[in-house]
């Protein structure tokens, strides 16, 4: 049976009760996941963008098949999550960052062998696999180290290892470079990059809010936030859909606070803007009408006071969408959660 | 162009190859990890030691030291059990490793068995250490009647004690308590009524018929009618009956095991509680 998409859902919805700390409190309810329709075809990456508490993982762990929708259609390869659990599993693959699975006193490739035999490959296949994937993300004279010996970045790695060992036809990968240093988070990348190169046939859902990631890694993506899916398209697709708007970071003297009705929002033209107040300046990043609004913008700094250190027109990004459907910044709702 | 498709086996070959790599970490842990020789061996000799001089003190006949040698053996397969089975899904949520376990395509009663046969790999040889370390320090003589019945009662008693561990880790999991509280709830009383170091029916019929609920409690009291088989009026009941109901219990647990595995998946699935890692 080969489905058109490799990842559907209709109208997917998910419900946690939270039990209170009394004991006749009633449960309440929140809800993770609300009303999601999402259609991912077959091969390339998906991306999943949202804050913490999106209902990212809420969404692959029913894909997955660890978690049951509370109503709608989740379908992986063509089958149903709540019922073909079996096959969907033989077909499937997940790491998770921060992930501490395996044995310490196991070496990798002890651990990674395990975890091949429990998908039933063959020990000679699951060894030449292990020492081939080993060699592509530069840990094969680790391959005798007992993974509690690994740092972060290393067990992450070897993590990357197993989820790919069992060959799988859909992969779900739920913030895969989460605490990880910069050097490991780009070899993670260049990997996936690497293995959907060589697998074309094969699908990748990747949950992440690292908008560089998204940006660099999906053929697709969808926003994700408060169990709603926002909008789903290409990287270049959403960038286009607020390049209407002129994007200016501009860097000023520290700025106070506004006398009521002086605000720079209230300047004509001026869309969008987030003010971050950084050490020994302020900076303005602005969606601007066009760019005739500018000095608007700056005549309005001047009178404030706000000397103009630097002005940078730049390219609309991820972030811009993100702001634009939200209307606040994805690392604002990092930080919140 | 697809890259080649990788071959999965399915059925009994898939359960096969889990069961022995789960198997395969304990039976590793054993032979790499030697600092138990002193924490499992040496410890629970100083407790056989204790209750050979008590009996020495108080007159009691010879086999009562052979009775505290096996008592004291037998103790690694309780520890195992409790420690390294019951509380082990427990352990294996917190590190993420449940999430993969029931993620993977094959049964998580795979699994389990794998834990058992790698949980009693590790505890027989701790088992065999402690009765020829005790043996040639207390001078035990031992009155085999039967080996090939002293190992199939040997056997049954594995086969229901590690089947109980096996129910017990869903049910640890399952409790919401601090897992060790359980095990350390279950670790001491059993050995008072389980006669670890004593026939058992010097607790009285009541007693020791509860008792029997615990596997180790017939397949003890068997293994000393069968060891020291001189010493005639000592056992609880006929050692042919504690098989038959050691074989029962062996059926039960595994059943209840399977049984209660799968409950937890669903409500794993339901709840999204099980596959949750606190950390």
């Amino acid at each position: 049976m080969i489905a058109s998409c490799a990842i559907e859902t209709r109208d997917l919805r998910r419900v946690y009760k939270i039990r209170g700390t009394k004991k006749k409190s009633e449960p309440t309810e929140r809800i993770a996941l609300d009303g999601v329709n999402l259609q991912v075809r077959r091969g390339g990456l998906f991306g999943l963008l949202g804050p913490n508490g999106a209902g990212k993982t809420t969404l692959i762990k029913i894909l997955a098949t660890l978690l049951l929708p509370s109503s709608g259609t989740a379908l992986v390869d063509g089958r149903d999550v709540t019922k073909d659990v079996t096959e969907i599993r033989r077909r499937i693959s997940m790491v998770s960052g921060g992930e501490t699975s395996g044995y310490g006193l196991l070496t990798v490739e002890e651990n990674l062998w395990m975890f091949a035999r429990f998908y039933g490959l063959d020990t000679a296949v699951a060894k030449e696999r292990i020492n081939h994937m080993l060699e592509v993300v530069g840990m094969a004279d680790r391959r005798r180290s007992k993974i509690g010996d690994l740092s972060t970045g290393l067990r992450q790695k070897m993590n990357f290892v197993r989820g790919f060992i069992s060959d799988p036809d859909i992969l779900f990968l739920d913030e895969p470079t989460l605490g990880l240093d910069v050097t490991a988070a780009r070899d993670v990348r260049e990997f996936i990059k690497g293995w959907l190169r060589d697998h074309p046939d094969r699908t990748i859902l990747l949950t992440t809010h690292y908008m560089a990631e998204a940006d660099e890694l999906c053929d697709r993506l969808a926003i994700i936030d408060n169990g709603k899916l926002l909008v789903e398209d290409t990287p270049a697709a959403l960038k286009r859909s607020v390049q209407a708007d002129s994007m200016f970071v501009l860097k000023v003297a520290p700025l106070g606070k506004p006398d009521t009705g002086d605000r720079i929002e209230d300047v004509a033209g001026v869309r969008r803007l987030t003010i971050n107040d950084c050490d020994g300046y302020t900076e303005l990043q602005m969606a601007l009408a066009g760019e005739d609004a500018l000095p608007g913008v700056l005549a309005h700094l001047s009178r404030r006071g706000a000397g103009l250190v630097a002005l940078e027109k730049r390219e609309p990004t991820l972030e811009d969408v993100f702001i634009q459907l939200v209307g606040r910044r994805l690392s604002e709702s990092v930080e919140a959660t | 162009m697809a890259a080649e498709r990788v071959y999965k086996a399915t059925g009994f070959t898939l359960f096969w190859r889990m069961m022995w790599a789960r198997a395969y970490p304990r039976i590793i842990g054993a032979l790499r990890e030697r600092d138990w020789i002193f924490f499992e061996t040496v410890l629970p000799l100083g407790t056989t030691a204790a209750f050979v001089f008590i009996y020495r003190g108080a007159g009691a006949p010879p086999e009562y030291t052979g009775f505290a040698v096996l008592g004291g053996a037998m103790t690694a397969f309780w520890l195992n059990v409790l420690w390294s089975m019951a509380s082990q899904l427990y352990w294996d949520k917190d590190e993420g490793n449940l999430e993969l376990y029931i993620l993977s395509p094959g049964p998580l009663m795979a699994i389990l068995l794998g834990m058992a046969i790698g949980g009693i790999f590790m505890a027989t040889i701790r088992a065999v250490t402690i009765i020829l370390l005790a043996s040639l320090m207390f001078s035990v003589s031992y009155a085999i009647s039967s080996v090939p019945l002293l190992f199939l009662v040997f056997f049954m008693t594995m086969a229901a004690l590690y089947g109980m561990g096996m129910m017990f880790a869903s049910l640890f999991l399952t409790s919401g308590r601090e897992v060790w509280h359980l095990a350390n709830l279950f670790q001491e009383p059993i050995y008072l009524v389980s006669g670890f170091y004593f026939p058992v029916n010097a607790l009285g019929f009541w007693v020791a018929t509860f008792a029997s609920v615990i596997p180790l409690t017939l397949g003890m009291d068997a293994m000393r009618q069968i060891i020291f088989s001189n010493q005639v009026g000592l056992g609880f009941l006929p050692v042919e009956l504690e098989l038959l109901i050691l074989t029962i219990l062996a059926g039960l647990f595994l059943f209840g095991a399977r049984l209660l595995l799968t409950t937890l998946e669903n409500i794993g699935r339901r709840e999204g509680r099980l596959t949750e890692r606190r950390r």
